[in-house]
């Protein structure tokens, strides 16, 4: 789902704005080679498993690890060479590296400082930030007396002190704990929609990458195995890691209570408590399929579907149900055969209320 | 640090359970550590006490022995800090060779460093003689000698002190620090200074403490002159021979020092066990 259709669109992008890279970069024996282009506006993830290469990536983008090959250009200017300090690129690093003898003001004013601006100045503008995260009050709190989110909105406004024209967003929230992360993904969002130049952040959490990002990388192995629109890549899985990646169905739409009335439809009973623009996810194992009406069912959320497709995963169906909803379902083989199963099939899919996650858009 | 407490393993009161093989011979350990100094205060001329500590001699080498022990020590700061940068943060070929070269001070007899500075930096040295043509400076038997005698002993307890802490803190705040636009030489005045700074405070109270306590080479390479290279440690020497209870006096001022010393690095070492 395309936050900016308008660029996302946009055909081929004028060779000088935003990024345009190729990255090749050798680690022993591992070699990341993968092609980055993104226009200014365009909010990119990088999605992959551990050691896919996302991190070098980014590194290299930083200027903090060596191009073996390839180009780097930003705005039209080959960074290729410039060293890190010289670029104008901003790092939300994974565990933020907000540095501890600084306070959350000097730690943001730090980048304005070192690019030439006064002391004074420099504080400003760092109060200015913050003010914009939310966290005026925490400007003179050392970062070890920072919770896990204000931790995370620093480290995002330390990056975005020195107006960079590529902001890198390392598993920007990995290091929270469940319930910190609904609230900063929602306000990343909301920083990140904002934000006029290239974003390009990695994760290994497809939630994050589809709610976060406009295109989705997928990187194994060093090398791009699939990019597009989150949606694409979700419907299209071209590899089993991806099928698994993105084994999540969410939708949008707007909350009222318990209650998210989806753009695509029907209504979904949620346990969270939201009003306003909503995204609601639930994996597809949280789906329950019946061929007759379920009555005693304590699932609040039923919708009348049609089985669009199967596929297997292993021990497990996957089916793609369409309908009232178009949602992914999976069950066991035998399950399957139980409910004998076919492409046409009308089928009715339940899911409880507890199952589903819904959260700010 | 109550969760490292709370994870210690259990340890027994000596009693019955402590094997007398084990016992008796840490007691007679920790009575040969105890009873020297035990007999320093014992036989400490009280009476005479504030006398002793009152003649000029004494304040003439406690002040030479604090300045040179001061200056060595932050002359060691000065190019041993940047040195334990460069052998923790870079790597160059041979970099273990000269790691070890800067350790073998810790290890070599203080004698024998003495020798070797005459050589390198006496009026006739390898490196003294172009200082004594060009410039007029002679360094032995000069306070001058009796600092550089001092560091060259000192310092390396210093750089393997900050090595260790650099090396314990994460370069990835470097990195960080580089991202926001610092150079390599801002991100470690602003970013890992302050980050390494106990590290450093430790390793200049230990280089300080061995200035202090330097004997071997302050008397080869700097000599034995009341009030220019006369320090502490060569004033108790030589009182020895001629004076004991002012022996005694003056090693009860290093006595008294050594457990200031002791007392202000207890949270990093004490607690660190």
């Amino acid at each position: 789902m395309p936050k900016h259709p308008e660029t996302a669109n946009s055909g081929p992008v004028p060779a000088t704005a935003g990024l345009d890279a190729r990255l090749v970069v050798d680690r022993g024996s591992f070699r990341l080679d993968i092609a980055l282009n993104a226009a200014p506006g365009d909010v990119v993830a990088l999605l992959g498993p551990n050691g896919a290469g996302k991190t070098t990536a980014l590194r290299a983008l930083a200027g903090l690890a060596p191009l073996a090959a390839g180009h780097l250009r930003l705005d039209g200017t080959d960074l290729h060479r410039t060293a890190p300090e010289s670029r104008p690129v901003g790092v939300v690093f994974q565990d933020y590296l907000l540095f501890p003898h600084l306070t959350a003001l000097d730690n943001v004013a730090f980048g304005p400082r070192c690019r030439g601006a006064g002391k004074r100045e420099a504080r400003a503008g760092a109060a200015e930030w913050l003010d914009r995260m939310g966290l005026a009050e925490q400007a003179g709190t050392k970062p070890r007396h920072l919770s896990g989110g204000q931790a995370q909105r620093v480290a995002l406004a330390r990056a975005l002190a020195t107006h960079p024209r590529l902001l890198l967003l390392d598993e920007p929230l990995a290091a929270l704990d469940a319930r910190t992360r609904l609230e900063v993904r929602a306000q990343l969002r909301r920083h990140l929609a904002a934000f006029e130049a290239v974003a390009v952040l990695v994760t290994h959490d497809p939630l994050d990458a589809m709610v976060l990002a406009d295109r989705l990388v997928v990187v194994e192995r060093g090398l791009i195995v699939q990019e597009g629109a989150p949606s694409d890549i979700a419907r299209h899985p071209r590899t089993e890691y991806i099928a698994q990646l993105v084994g999540l169905n969410l939708y949008r739409g707007q909350a009222d209570g318990h209650t998210v009335r989806l753009d695509a439809g029907p209504a979904v009973s949620t346990t969270e408590d939201l009003s306003g623009p909503a995204f609601v996810a639930f994996p597809p194992g949280a789906v329950t399929l019946h061929r007759e009406r379920p009555t005693g069912s304590s699932a609040r959320n039923l919708w009348h579907c049609a089985v669009a497709g199967l596929e297997s995963h292993g021990d497990q169906i996957r089916a793609e149900l369409t309908g009232e909803l178009s949602l992914a379902a999976d069950l066991t083989t035998v399950a399957a055969a139980e409910l004998d199963l076919h492409p046409g099939a009308p089928v009715w899919a339940a899911v409880k209320a507890t199952q589903t996650h819904a959260y700010p858009a | 640090m109550s969760t490292q407490a709370a994870r210690k393993p259990r340890v027994r009161a000596p009693g019955p359970g402590v094997p007398l093989a084990l016992l008796l011979p840490a007691l007679l350990g920790l009575a040969f550590l105890l009873v020297p100094l035990l007999a320093l205060l014992l036989r400490a001329p009280w009476r005479s006490l504030p006398e002793q500590l009152t003649s000029p001699e004494v304040w003439e080498a406690l002040r030479l022995s604090l300045l040179c022990a001061t200056t060595a020590t932050a002359l060691s700061l000065v190019v041993g800090v940047p040195l334990a940068w460069l052998l923790a943060r870079t790597d160059f070929p041979g970099r273990g060779l000269v790691r070890a070269l800067v350790t073998l001070p810790l290890v070599l007899p203080p004698v024998v460093g003495g020798v070797a500075l005459l050589l390198a930096l006496g009026r006739n040295g390898v490196v003294g003689q172009w200082l004594d043509a060009w410039f007029g400076i002679t360094l032995p038997f000069t306070t001058a000698g009796v600092v550089l005698a001092e560091t060259f002993v000192a310092m390396p307890f210093l750089v393997i002190s900050v090595e260790g802490t650099l090396r314990a803190a994460d370069p990835r705040y470097e990195e960080a620090a580089a991202t926001l636009g610092a150079s390599r030489f801002t991100a470690f005045r602003r970013v890992t200074l302050p980050l390494v700074a106990p590290g450093i405070a430790a390793g200049a109270v230990l280089a300080w403490a061995r200035a202090l306590g330097e004997f071997g080479a302050t008397i080869t390479f700097a000599g034995n002159f009341p009030g220019r290279t006369q320090t502490m440690p060569l004033a108790v020497y030589l009182a020895l021979q001629n004076d004991p209870a002012a022996a005694i006096a003056l090693s009860l001022v290093l006595l008294a020092v050594s457990v200031a010393v002791l007392a202000g690095l207890r949270d990093r070492w004490m607690r660190a066990v």
